[in-house]
């Protein structure tokens, strides 16, 4: 063992209690903050993925970044323009054979292309605002995982049924339809046609479950009389996390606004950040906590021992040398404890992950959600040896600067 | 006779709102092979000039040459490193680390210089202490040796890594005659056998008068430098 560490455990033995509250700090602070990580990790995580699961990773609709550039513009250089009609944009994207050709070069995932419209669905009475989704049906099963929200039927009854839909449960409920039946469904000023319900879906959102019916891509074309048109692409991932990279190519490539899940939810995820940079604070604040007692704990170890710093410079010992004992002092109980402490965190989360309990509405029996992340280890432990070598440094400075002399003389 | 240590015109003022002068105007010359003794009445600044010899003070004027190299614009480092191999201090108190035993205490500036392998040091540390008489005592702790076995350990640690010279604060001030006897026999034998220069404060007169050389301080300033014998004049009692 090096004298250094010789010395600095000597020390530490001497103020065996003391030096072990300080540990037990440091192992408390550090055990429960990956605990924490772990739990909010967890949270998080199980939240992200059941929204990156709900919805599409990338999407390519027919809307540009930029508003377009009128006509006026370019005839005459104008700055600003008012009261000028702006050139009627045909709405859909263009050359879509090209597009998906692209795409399907390319290959970044499942790839599905959607016609997409606002109609209004009527039956008997009610009349309801609704927006009609043209898919291919195995593309879109591909995408999405509407097949695991179908309540009846399935998305691939569209196939060969003619004019048929699959809709939300409430919308079915609104209107007042049941399986089998049909409805009025107008899209745009076109002429209206009458759907036969082949299937009933439920998401849990209600905008979704209130307002979406799938058609054929077909059907939907023909309901606006557009043919060919699509409006809407969707890109599965294999890598949900490439969904940004995807997204920034798709739309270099095409020239449309291609939308991240990131991208898409972005406040969401600023917040979930938000929540994280909250729980670092809180980490951060346990072990600057536990660094109090390191720092106090060599504090009295330099006082105590200000005799044998003196007499250890009068024979040779640098500053250097005696910062090094303390700082060493810090730093021993700052990485017991960040050992300690990790095992404890790993306890705590297994004891965590292991909960279980029943909620109030789903039948199935559920855990919390744990993330057991090396990461979280290190960041911990790593902070504790941090702090634990500040507060072992402040007090190793001081009593490395003091003058040999004035203690030697005071001793004496 | 080489020039180990040399001081000219060496003043030490302490600052403050009463600035307090603890030595002044010192010169002196300190050659391998010399016995001396500092003597003074109580606050006459005799300390203080031993750490200044020691390099563990700094003077606020004049130069302190050790081996002829000046020492005044030294980094702390640099000071350290004579301190470890170049001069061995001993204190009127053993300042032992009381954790540590007899042998590891000796141990401690040699491992610090590590110059030597582990084995070695454990063997040279030994055979100091034994020369010492402490032969039966290497593994006892400071707390489980006499007052006059503590101090020769200190002296040990002192000699551990073989420096030309060694300073002394009233070594034997808190022995009795007997232990006084021993440590003083001890200081002997390391200048005539070893060849190294002791420098040593003493109160006692009778044992000044055996040493070599007497430089006697009033007031921070040297009143007299010469044999031994000299200095035995009535201005001391
Ligand atoms: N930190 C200090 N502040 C004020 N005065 C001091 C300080 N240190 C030493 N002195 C004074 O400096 C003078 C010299 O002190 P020093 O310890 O060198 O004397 P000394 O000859 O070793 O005395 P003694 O024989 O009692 O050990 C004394 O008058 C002492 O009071
Ligand atoms: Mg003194």
């Amino acid at each position: 063992m090096s004298l250094t560490l010789e010395i600095a455990v000597t020390h530490i033995r001497g103020r065996l209690r003391q030096t072990l509250v300080s540990i037990l700090g440091v192992t408390m602070g550090v055990g429960f903050a990956i605990a924490m990580a772990a739990l909010m990790q967890g949270s998080q995580d199980d939240f992200v993925s059941t929204l990156v699961d709900a919805m599409p990773h990338v999407q390519i609709t027919d809307e540009r970044r930029e508003a377009p550039v009128q006509p006026a513009d370019i005839a005459f250089g104008a700055v600003e323009w008012h009261g000028l009609r702006p050139k009627e944009d045909i709405r859909g994207i263009l050359n879509p054979t090209a597009a998906l050709a692209a795409l399907e070069a390319w290959d970044p995932g499942a790839v599905s292309a959607a016609l997409s419209l606002s109609g209004v669905a009527r039956y008997g009475g009610t009349e309801r605002g609704v927006t009609v989704f043209g898919v291919t049906p195995k593309d879109m099963i591909a995408v999405s995982t509407i097949e695991d929200d179908m309540t009846a039927g399935a998305l691939t009854d569209l196939d060969g049924a003619g004019f048929a839909a699959v809709i939300g449960e409430r919308l079915a409920d609104r209107l007042g339809i049941e399986m089998g039946d049909s409805f009025d469904l107008t899209v745009a000023n076109e002429r209206s046609r009458r759907i036969k319900v082949v299937g009933l879906f439920r998401t849990g959102v209600v905008a979704t479950d209130e307002g979406l019916i799938y058609v054929r891509l077909k059907v939907a074309q023909t309901l606006s009389g557009r043919q060919n048109a699509i409006n809407d692409i969707q890109i599965r991932l294999a890598d949900a996390n490439a969904a940004r990279m995807v997204a920034a190519r798709a739309e270099a490539m095409l020239g449309y606004k291609a939308v991240s899940w990131q991208e898409a939810n972005e406040s969401l995820l600023e917040a979930l950040q938000i929540r994280n940079i909250i729980m670092y604070t809180v980490v951060a604040a346990i072990l600057v906590v536990a660094g109090f007692g390191i720092f106090n704990i060599v504090s009295i170890i330099t006082h105590e021992k200000a005799r044998d710093i003196a007499i250890l410079k009068s024979l040779g010992f640098r500053q250097s040398d005696i910062r090094g004992i303390f700082l060493a002092e810090g730093a021993l109980m700052g990485g017991i404890g960040g050992i300690l402490g990790s095992a404890l965190g790993y306890g705590l989360t297994w004891g965590l992950g292991n909960v279980r309990f029943e909620l109030e509405q789903a039948t199935e029996i559920t855990n919390l959600p744990v993330t057991y992340d090396v990461l979280h280890y290190v960041i911990a432990s790593g902070l504790a040896l941090l702090t634990a070598g500040i507060a072992g440094y402040l007090p190793a400075r001081k009593a490395a600067r003091g003058n040999p002399v004035d203690i030697i003389r005071g001793a004496t | 006779m080489a020039v180990l240590l040399e001081t000219e015109k060496v003043t030490r003022v302490l600052p403050g709102t009463v600035p307090v002068t603890l030595v002044e105007d010192i010169d002196l010359t300190i050659g391998d092979g010399e016995f001396v003794a500092i003597t003074g009445p109580s606050g006459s600044g005799k300390s203080s000039l031993l750490y200044l010899l020691g390099l563990l003070d700094m003077p606020t004027e004049g130069e302190v040459r050790f081996r002829g190299k000046p020492t005044h614009d030294l980094s702390e480092e640099e000071r350290a490193a004579i301190r470890l191999s170049g001069i061995g201090f001993i204190f009127q108190f053993h300042f032992l680390l009381a954790e540590f035993s007899a042998l590891e205490n000796v141990m401690i500036p040699m491992r610090r210089l590590g110059r030597i392998d582990r084995r070695e040091m454990e063997a040279r540390a030994a055979d100091i202490l034994e020369r010492l008489g402490l032969r039966d005592h290497l593994r006892k702790r400071p707390d489980q040796l006499s007052g006059g076995q503590r101090q020769r350990v200190a002296v040990a640690r002192a000699l551990a890594n073989d420096p030309p010279l060694i300073l002394a604060d009233e070594p034997t001030g808190s022995l009795d005659s007997h232990s006084s006897e021993q440590v003083f026999e001890i200081l002997r034998g390391i200048v005539e056998e070893d060849g190294k220069s002791v420098v040593a404060v003493t109160h006692d007169l009778d044992m000044a008068a055996r040493m070599g050389r007497g430089i006697h301080l009033v007031d921070g300033r040297i009143v007299s430098d010469g044999p031994a014998v000299a200095h035995l004049s009535p201005q001391l009692s």
